[in-house]
């Protein structure tokens, strides 16, 4: 199997241990992920809050470039990404006004070729669960997760259609298959403040002080996510979280590859542990093995 | 919590209490907006699940559901200066449910992109507009997204200067964030989709930073800042 891999801004900086534990988890799985070459911004929020053409026109750029690739499949790990990836790539194999005024703005002829799809799906979709059941060393029981999916996985569904909109399960079938409990909980899809970060961080606070109460509630030892925008806003902001409403969760908040990875038997360090802000060496430890 | 959210509800209920002219019902407004977004608003009926799962509700001074229907009826400068329309996240869950196929966040969307148009910026909520302008100044400048930048120019733009300066280290020392922005080769190209967008969606892209805009809520964070010492 080999995509065009387009990890986007936050793997890069915030959320490196995401990008380091994709490629792993990929090269085990033989999933070959190549980088798309000088890839730029797909403009994520504020891109389509300001102006429409260029929210389209910045994906719709790296799909191109993908495309030159000679790759008809793009992966991206971000839910915002996938989300504007895929969003752009809709408008361009529907909308024929937008799809003109897009050739356009970036100068060359796309009609929507390239499929968008997250790494969630090729792992579950794609490679399988039975395949995956196959490859797993070591299955991580005693651990109890609660799956965050957030916002921009899901929705809006008619465009991604993934996964279930309110009732999602594609990682936690995914943590069944490597012996993690997952939790049943209701707060899967809810948001966490998103972008709000800087600008109203009593918004995010509020929030993901919710959702960190909730999971705590219903049993889990630390959440699952398959967002850097969740992940930061959940791990960066605990100690806000605590400060402001006197609650000390002490929750890691893991990718759902660093979990995989480490069920596949590579090695914790390459999975970028030692980058969280709330250290998950104790949890580990306790449950699954030393690190 | 809750009889604070309450009373807010009833003051903005007490706020909704306006004269509503046969001009401002006929007005174009609605019709453009309908045209534009290819979403029909009309088909509303307010049942009210957009604003029941709206995360942000309760910091809203209208809620979605009140939005949409000032949409219908024409109310195009009390929506425009609004802070509901700045605070929705876009997380998409009221789209995501409405029983009409009424794309709500789009419809937000649609409603900031006028209010830049328009200059319209709401005084209590300055700096997420900002922070958008900013941000997209960083992606043109740098093609790709250079996190000390964007942080640094908002705090000094935004006033609050020293925010988060607690996490920085950290950062820092886990290489979760650099000194340096990290250019993609082909900043031409980048130039050029920015140049192009602004000319095709008719957008004044040179006022990507609004003096007027930083001055107010320097002025807002200074008054600010003299209160809490009295």
């Amino acid at each position: 199997m080999k995509y065009a891999y387009f990890p986007g801004c936050s793997l890069h900086s915030t959320a490196r241990e995401y990008d380091l534990s994709t490629r792993e988890v990929a090269s085990a799985l033989g999933i070959e992920l190549q980088e798309i070459p000088d890839w730029i911004c797909c403009g994520a929020t504020p891109a389509h809050i300001t102006m429409h053409l260029l929210s389209l026109a910045l994906p719709v750029k790296n799909l191109l470039k993908a495309k030159a690739m000679d790759s008809c499949e793009v992966v991206a790990c971000c839910a915002a990404c996938f989300s504007r990836l895929k969003i752009a790539n809709d408008f361009m194999q529907n909308n024929l006004e937008y799809r003109a005024k897009v050739n356009e703005i970036v100068g060359e002829n796309y009609q929507g070729e390239v499929k968008v799809r997250h790494f969630l799906d090729i792992i579950v979709n794609e490679y399988g669960l039975k395949n995956l059941q196959q490859k797993v060393v070591d299955k991580l029981s005693g651990l109890k997760v609660a799956c965050y999916y957030g916002c921009l996985l899901t929705r809006p569904h008619e465009v991604t259609q993934l996964d279930d909109l309110e009732e999602p399960h594609l990682m936690d079938d995914l943590m069944k298959t490597i012996g993690v409990e997952a939790v049943s909980w209701p707060y899967k899809t809810e948001c966490c403040g998103a972008s709000f970060s800087l600008t109203r961080t009593d918004i995010v606070l509020k929030l993901s002080g919710d959702i960190l109460q909730m999971a705590h509630d219903e049993g889990a030892q630390a959440i699952v996510v398959a967002c850097p925008l969740c992940q930061s806003n959940l791990d960066l902001r605990q100690a806000a979280i605590k400060k402001k409403f006197k609650k000390d969760f002490d929750m890691p908040i893991f990718y759902f590859t660093q979990l995989l990875g480490l069920s596949l038997g590579i090695d914790p360090k390459k999975l970028g542990f030692d980058k969280h802000i709330v250290n998950p060496a104790k949890l580990l430890k306790e449950k699954v093995y030393g690190l | 919590m809750i009889f604070k959210n309450f009373s807010t509800l009833s003051q903005n209920s007490l706020k909704m209490k306006w004269f509503i002219s046969h001009n401002t019902i006929k007005s174009p407004f609605l019709k453009a907006l309908e045209n534009d977004s290819g979403v029909t608003v009309s088909h509303c009926y307010q049942c009210g699940k957009c604003s029941a799962g709206c995360p942000i509700a309760y910091q809203m001074d209208y809620l979605p559901n009140q939005i949409i229907r000032m949409v219908q009826l024409g109310l195009e400068e009390q929506v425009l200066s609004s802070r509901t329309i700045w605070l929705c996240a876009s997380c998409l869950t009221c789209t995501s449910r409405c029983p009409r196929k009424i794309d709500i966040a789009e419809i937000m969307d649609y409603l900031r992109r006028l209010a830049y148009k328009k200059d319209i910026l709401p005084k209590g909520e300055i700096g997420i507009p900002l922070f958008n302008k900013i941000f997209l100044k960083n992606i043109e400048l740098f093609g790709r997204l250079f996190e000390m930048g964007l942080i640094g120019m908002f705090n000094i733009l935004s006033g609050e200067f020293f925010k988060d300066m607690d996490l920085a280290p950290k950062m820092f020392l886990k290489r979760k964030i650099g000194i340096f922005p990290r250019k993609v080769k082909n900043m031409q190209e980048v130039r050029g989709i920015f140049r192009n967008s602004g000319r095709l969606g008719r957008t004044r892209r040179g006022k990507l930073l609004y003096p007027k805009l930083i001055f107010l809520n320097l002025l807002k964070k200074t008054i600010e800042k003299i209160e809490k010492l009295k």
